[in-house]
């Protein structure tokens, strides 16, 4: 690790310090915990009581806070949620030991090329005793680790693909078998972290300062976004004029997103759309999701040191340019109330509440307010996001009118949604600041707690019907 | 009255038969129904909608509602209903939220009738009145619930669950206007038909979701739900408040629960996932399923009692694709298979045993005990309940209570504690453990540790530690330790048979003194033999393989009783001891013992060669000391293992640890794991934390070390507010305190934390010893004499 740290260092960004003296001086970056989201509205000394408590907490557990924490500090009810819940996945009892807990948290992250979380979990991951070597890449793994690579790619991807047989092969008894408890413990863990690591390109979470001891990691990845690029005009120097004539272009934003609302709903019983209709509907906003470009932009993907062996040629984009089918997915005859939670919670005790409630959280969130308008019900907007990530998984609703999603999410949106998801790794700036431009950073930030929520239980979704099926 | 008039009539006019069948469905089932005559069943699911009839030999479909060349949603049916009264009359919940019905009397081949599309999302149930022919019910996703007049195009009322997601809705078989609703957040709610704005009565019935609901059919105040918690619940609700009368714990969460038509006392039950079977419960016996039904290979979705005046045919539809009729006398009983013996140590030794009656009988029959009293009376007696058709079983519980068992665990517990395990060179270990198992008579342990020292000492270290000991021993004649040997499984033999008759005059003693006390001798011999078969529930068949005559426990047991029981063979014991002179303890105490002749030399003869056998090759290479360690490692493994075949696992572990690297390749690791395991079992039962801890800490299997990773955890309260502290052991979320502060430095103190009991303020254990040397009061001035000590 410190191996890596030196390398990076020296080689992305020099400015901090004189390359002749050999010292590496850590410092701050400046721009706050998130690069989307101007520093003065992430305070810590502003927060509420209930929100201070809570950074506490998780300070006390985990002896740090970091940049995560701080951005969903705009919803402490979800915060605290989430906290327990990572807390019970890494610290408590649980079927697999903690540095294999760390090393699944990676091993995902790096999934999506998501430095920031691998560079907090190898720290973690060598503090609770784990084998830097096996950090190398998964060849260094041992061979039961190697053998979730296939699981992690597919969950990551294209989790309809997932089958009984997957399962199989994990489970089939042999050396570097899996046990079902074990394995459940590690889908819950790599579903989480393929949806935080959406969470963290989604809202732009800065890398972490650890200022003792040097141990600063920068990793090559983050070179694009350290300060030599904000000065470039990436970061918070956003100019005011430009702000304001954003503004005036899309006044109204707003109201004609509450309006098209309050239509939805009154005309919802005289215009019944046919059943043929309905299931067309669906179908096109599925197909309509493949290709809705993932990144308009065709800014190349630095490479990434620590995540580079973890990685090979799998990505969501390889199929959606081909306009892979993907199979419909209804979720009446397996959902996550009746059957995912009921399989979790036999399996890995405790666990199934946990995410039973953080799920309820993050769909049920409201402040009943929209930017500036008061006593709203966002209700029919949330579950409109909700259902267009299933949708992109395949997940079907019967009971909701696929027409809406295109009434109410504009194309831009659509387009952060589907990269947040599918490619988080290509989320930008200008993709966070493109959208909802009238609304406030925590209504923003609530909107990506429901993206990687909906993304969290979607994955989990398939991963537990094919172990389901295997069980029956 | 009126129902029972139409009771006569209903089954007056068909008698039902058939038997146990099935027959495959194309799709997955949701729900089933039947109708009122039970010669027809619904099926319906997200692909299929059909009816069946019931003939006596098979399901022949009769009608398939799915029509039309691209069925639309309204035929993906989360729940159907078929009407009881009126036969011609179906409802179907879908699962895009529409509520249909379908009037089987049209004579076009789309028999749908109404379509009610006023459900925002999912409908899980519909629900028709049980004696209104015109009035539906349904519950849906989006948590309303809504009446339906069948004359109208449009619901009459709406009721609002609250914004919950409603899971089941029932009209209640006896009160007209009253429905059960059950919710996704687990409340059940009562309404009046009447009156829509606000529901009658709301209790919570389970954590999570309740899936399920069900009135009893004959008596009106009984209502069974079964939710995610995977709990079947009676409640009581003719009582204010709803009282909860019954439980049953199932294994999975419960999708459906149905009483059984005729028994009062039974419901069927199955679930909503992982579990493929139904269950018919007898409340009243929660533990053990009445009858189960084991036919379907994947969750049974729907299950309905074909008659419902009928308690022997159960019809259900499966994830399977399948339909099935069950009969109910072709259900298996798993009371039947159920093991009818229990057996159990108690924590200082004692040993419970129940057994149905039958089988002990039978097997008093077979070896007589003294009157039987070997057993206690029987603690539980249920009475037999005639309408309880659960087979009868009385069981006899036995306790086997012995004052010689408990001592017999002395030595482990001494030997745990005594030995050591690390912290000084391997020679020093072994000989140190050596000593401590000859202190507790344990002769052969005692030279098997002093023969590894020998073996697996480096030689040049060998001369240095202690030259007079090693000489000892080094010249030690072959046929010392062999006669050695001899002696020890001698005391085994014997041992064994005395231990048994002691014991059993013991427990005679115990249960019926008068009876026993006066047994004669040949009474007693008779016994003796008797006994052993008894002794085999006691010690399992591990260790009482006839041939195992040398297990270290009844040696041990030997060695110990030998002051009242065993004399004969204290004297070839001092002879041999008499070379060592390291064992004094054993001289004296055996001299103590009148040296009876022994009469059971030949015996002890005869019995020995085996074990001997090993123990000469053991001690072979005494002569040749510059052979490798590892020379003598497949013998030390056979030796681990027979120790711990022998079920002295504490040996074969503490060898383990001691000798380290040395053999623990020789043993593969599951079995090195499994001793591990037994052992540290073994120490917690027996409260011996520390040495437990000290294993798993020495062990290198890596599952072992791992336990001590687990359960880590330790709870505190707040001193301030007395509230649990949830993630932080140092500050209080509620009253935003400190809690633990130090007196002296006023820190908060994170590690060891010291108080006075007195007075209980405290603080850094170094912090209050320093100040307790210099003051004698509290630190925090509150006027307390403190002591530290």
């Amino acid at each position: 690790m410190v191996r890596a740290s030196s390398q990076n260092g020296t080689k992305t960004c020099n400015w901090g310090f004189p390359p002749d003296l050999g010292i590496r001086i850590p410092r701050p970056l400046g721009n706050g915990p998130s690069r989307f989201i101007p520093e003065k509205e992430i305070q810590v000394s502003k927060v509420d009581p209930r929100t201070q408590s809570i950074f506490e907490d998780a300070f006390a557990a985990l002896g740090r806070l970091d940049n995560i924490s701080l951005v969903m500090g705009f919803h402490p009810q979800y915060l605290e949620n989430f906290l327990k819940t990572q807390h019970y996945l890494l610290q408590m009892d649980g079927p697999l030991s903690l540095h294999y807990r760390h090393y699944i948290g990676i091993m995902a992250a790096a999934r999506h090329q998501c430095s920031y979380l691998v560079n907090l979990h190898v720290n973690d991951f060598v503090q609770v005793g784990g084998d830097p070597k096996w950090l190398n890449g998964l060849e260094g793994a041992p061979k039961k680790l190697q053998a979730l690579g296939e699981l992690n790619k597919i969950l990551a991807h294209r989790p309809w693909l997932l089958t009984k047989a997957h399962i199989e092969n994990l489970l089939k008894a042999e050396e570097h078998s899996w046990s079902l408890a074990e394995l459940i413990h590690a889908v819950v863990l790599l579903t989480h972290y393929h949806s935080l690591a959406s969470f963290t390109f989604g809202c732009g979470i800065t890398p972490e300062i650890h200022s003792d001891g040097g141990h600063t990691f920068r990793p090559p990845s983050l070179s694009q976004y350290c300060v030599c690029d904000i000065a470039n005009g990436n970061g918070h120097g956003n100019h005011p004029e430009e702000k304001l004539g954003n503004h005036q272009e899309v006044s109204g934003e707003v109201e004609v997103l509450m309006e098209r609302m309050k239509q939805l709903q009154e005309c919802r019983d005289e215009e019944e759309a046919s059943q043929e209709e309905m299931a067309t509907r669906f179908e096109r906003e599925k197909t309509e999701s493949m290709l809705v470009a993932t990144a308009e932009d065709d800014e190349c993907v630095p490479s990434r040191d620590v995540s580079r062996h973890f990685e090979d040629p799998y990505g969501y984009k390889d199929f959606s340019r081909r306009g892979e089918h993907v199979p419909t997915f209804r979720v009446q005859d397996y959902s996550w109330e009746d059957h995912g939670y009921s399989l979790v919670n036999r399996l890995y005790p405790d666990v199934g509440q946990l995410l039973d409630d953080k799920f309820q959280m993050a769909y049920n969130l409201t402040y009943n307010t929209m930017a500036t308008h008061k006593d709203v019900d966002t209700s029919m907007l949330r579950r409109a996001i909700w259902n267009y990530i299933h949708c992109m998984f395949g997940i079907r609703y019967d009971d909701y009118d696929y027409g809406e999603i295109n009434q109410l999410l504009d194309r831009s949106f659509k387009v952060y949604i589907k990269t947040m998801v599918c490619s988080p790794e290509k989320t930008t700036k200008r993709m966070y600041e493109s959208f909802w431009r009238q609304f406030q950073h925590s209504e923003k930030v609530h909107v990506n707690l429901l993206l990687m929520e909906a993304r969290m239980q979607a994955e989990l979704l398939y991963a537990l019907r094919a172990i389901t099926r295997y069980m029956t | 009255m009126e129902k029972m008039s139409r009771v006569t009539t209903a089954l007056g006019s068909s008698s039902i038969s058939g038997r146990t069948m099935f027959c495959h469905l194309d799709a997955p089932a949701n729900a089933i129904s039947v109708c009122r005559d039970a010669t027809q069943v619904v099926v319906a699911g997200r692909n299929i909608f059909k009816i069946y009839a019931l003939e006596e030999e098979q399901f022949v479909e009769k009608l398939n509602l799915r029509v039309g060349r691209k069925p639309s949603l309204n035929f993906s049916c989360a729940d159907v209903m078929w009407h009881q009264m009126e036969e011609n009359l179906l409802a179907t919940a879908a699962t895009n939220g529409a509520v249909v019905t379908w009037n089987l009397g049209k004579p076009s081949r789309n028999k749908q009738e109404q379509l009610f599309t006023e459900h925002k999302r999912t409908v899980n149930k519909v629900c028709f009145h049980p004696t209104e022919v015109y009035m539906l019910l349904s519950g849906s996703q989006d948590g309303y619930m809504k009446c339906f007049d069948l004359r109208k195009k449009e619901s009459v009322s709406t009721f609002s669950g609250q914004s919950e997601s409603v899971r089941d809705v029932q009209f209640s078989m006896k009160d007209y206007f009253t429905f059960a609703a059950s919710f996704e957040n687990g409340n059940v709610q009562l309404w009046d038909i009447r009156r829509p704005d606000r529901y009658e009565r709301m209790f919570t019935a389970h954590t999570g979701p309740v899936f399920c609901c069900d009135w009893h059919p004959d008596d009106r105040g009984w209502l069974a739900t079964g939710g995610r918690d995977k709990m079947v619940k009676v409640w009581d609700m003719t009582t204010n408040r709803a009282k909860e009368i019954f439980c049953v714990q199932t294994i999975a969460s419960v999708a459906r629960v149905k009483w059984r038509p005729e028994r009062k006392w039974h419901l069927a039950t199955c679930s909503m996932m992982v579990d493929h079977n139904i269950y018919v419960w007898d409340v009243r016996r929660p533990f053990i399923p009445f009858a189960t039904f084991e036919e379907h290979k994947d969750v049974t979705t729907g299950i309905v009692w074909r008659h419902q005046h009928d308690p022997h045919f159960l019809l259900s539809g499966s994830k399977d694709s399948t339909l099935y009729q069950h009969m109910f006398k072709d259900a298996s009983r798993p009371v039947d298979r159920a093991n009818p013996e229990g057996l159990c140590f108690g924590l200082f030794g004692d040993l419970a045993f129940a057994a149905k009656e039958s089988l002990i009988s039978g097997d008093a029959s077979r070896k007589p005990y003294p009157g039987g009293d070997r057993r206690y009376p029987i603690f539980f007696f249920k009475k037999p309940n005639p309408t309880e058709q659960f087979a009868h079983v009385s069981s006899a519980l036995s306790v086997f209570e012995s004052s010689v068992e408990s001592r017999h665990m002395d030595w482990l517990v001494k030997t745990a504690r005594l030995y050591l395990l690390s912290g000084k060179p391997f020679a020093e270990l072994c000989d140190h453990n050596a000593k401590v198992a000859k202190e507790l008579n344990r002769p052969q342990v005692s030279t098997t540790w002093t023969m590894l020292r020998i073996m697996f000492s480096d030689p040049a270290n060998l001369s240095t530690p202690g030259p007079n000991h090693i000489g000892k021993l080094g010249t030690l004649p072959l046929m010392n330790s062999f006669s050695m040997k001899e002696m020890g499984t001698g005391l085994v033999a014997e041992g064994r048979l005395e231990r048994s008759k002691g014991e059993s005059r013991q427990d005679n003693l115990h249960l019926e003194p008068g009876n026993s006390l006066i047994n004669s001798n040949n009474d007693e011999n008779e016994e003796t033999e008797g006994s052993e078969g008894q002794a085999e529930y006691m010690f399992g068949d591990a260790e009482l393989d006839d041939d195992d005559l040398y297990s270290m426990e009844h040696e041990n047991h030997a060695a110990e009783e030998q002051e009242y029981t065993l004399p004969q063979e204290a004297f070839p014991l001092r002879h041999e001891i008499m070379d060592n002179p390291s064992a004094p303890e054993h001289l004296q105490q055996d001299k103590a013992d009148s040296p009876h002749a022994s009469g059971n030399e030949a015996e002890v003869m005869c019995l020995t060669p085996i074990e001997s056998f090993s123990l000469i090759s053991i001690s072979q290479p005494l002569f040749s000391p510059h052979l490798p360690a590892q020379f003598f490692c497949p013998v030390v493994r056979e030796m681990l293992i027979h120790y711990a075949e022998q079920g002295d696992v504490q040996m074969a572990v503490s060898v383990l640890i001691v000798l380290g690297d040395r053999i623990r390749k020789e043993i593969d690791d599951l079995t090195q794991e499994h001793w591990y395991t037994s052992y540290i079992d073994l120490l917690q039962r027996l409260e011996l934390w520390n040495v437990s801890n000290e294993v798993i800490k020495l062990s290198t299997c890596s599952a072992i070390t791992c336990l001590n990773q687990t359960s880590t955890t330790l709870h505190v309260n707040c001193s301030n507010c007395k509230r649990p502290m949830s993630n932080r052991g140092w500050i209080c979320d509620r009253c935003h305190q400190c809690a633990s502060v130090c007196a002296v430095c006023h820190h908060v103190v994170k590690g060891l934390f010291v108080w006075c009991q007195g007075c209980s303020h405290g603080g850094h254990l170094e912090h209050v010893m320093n100040w307790l040397k210099s003051s004698s009061h509290c630190p925090a001035g509150c006027g307390h004499l403190c002591e530290y000590t």
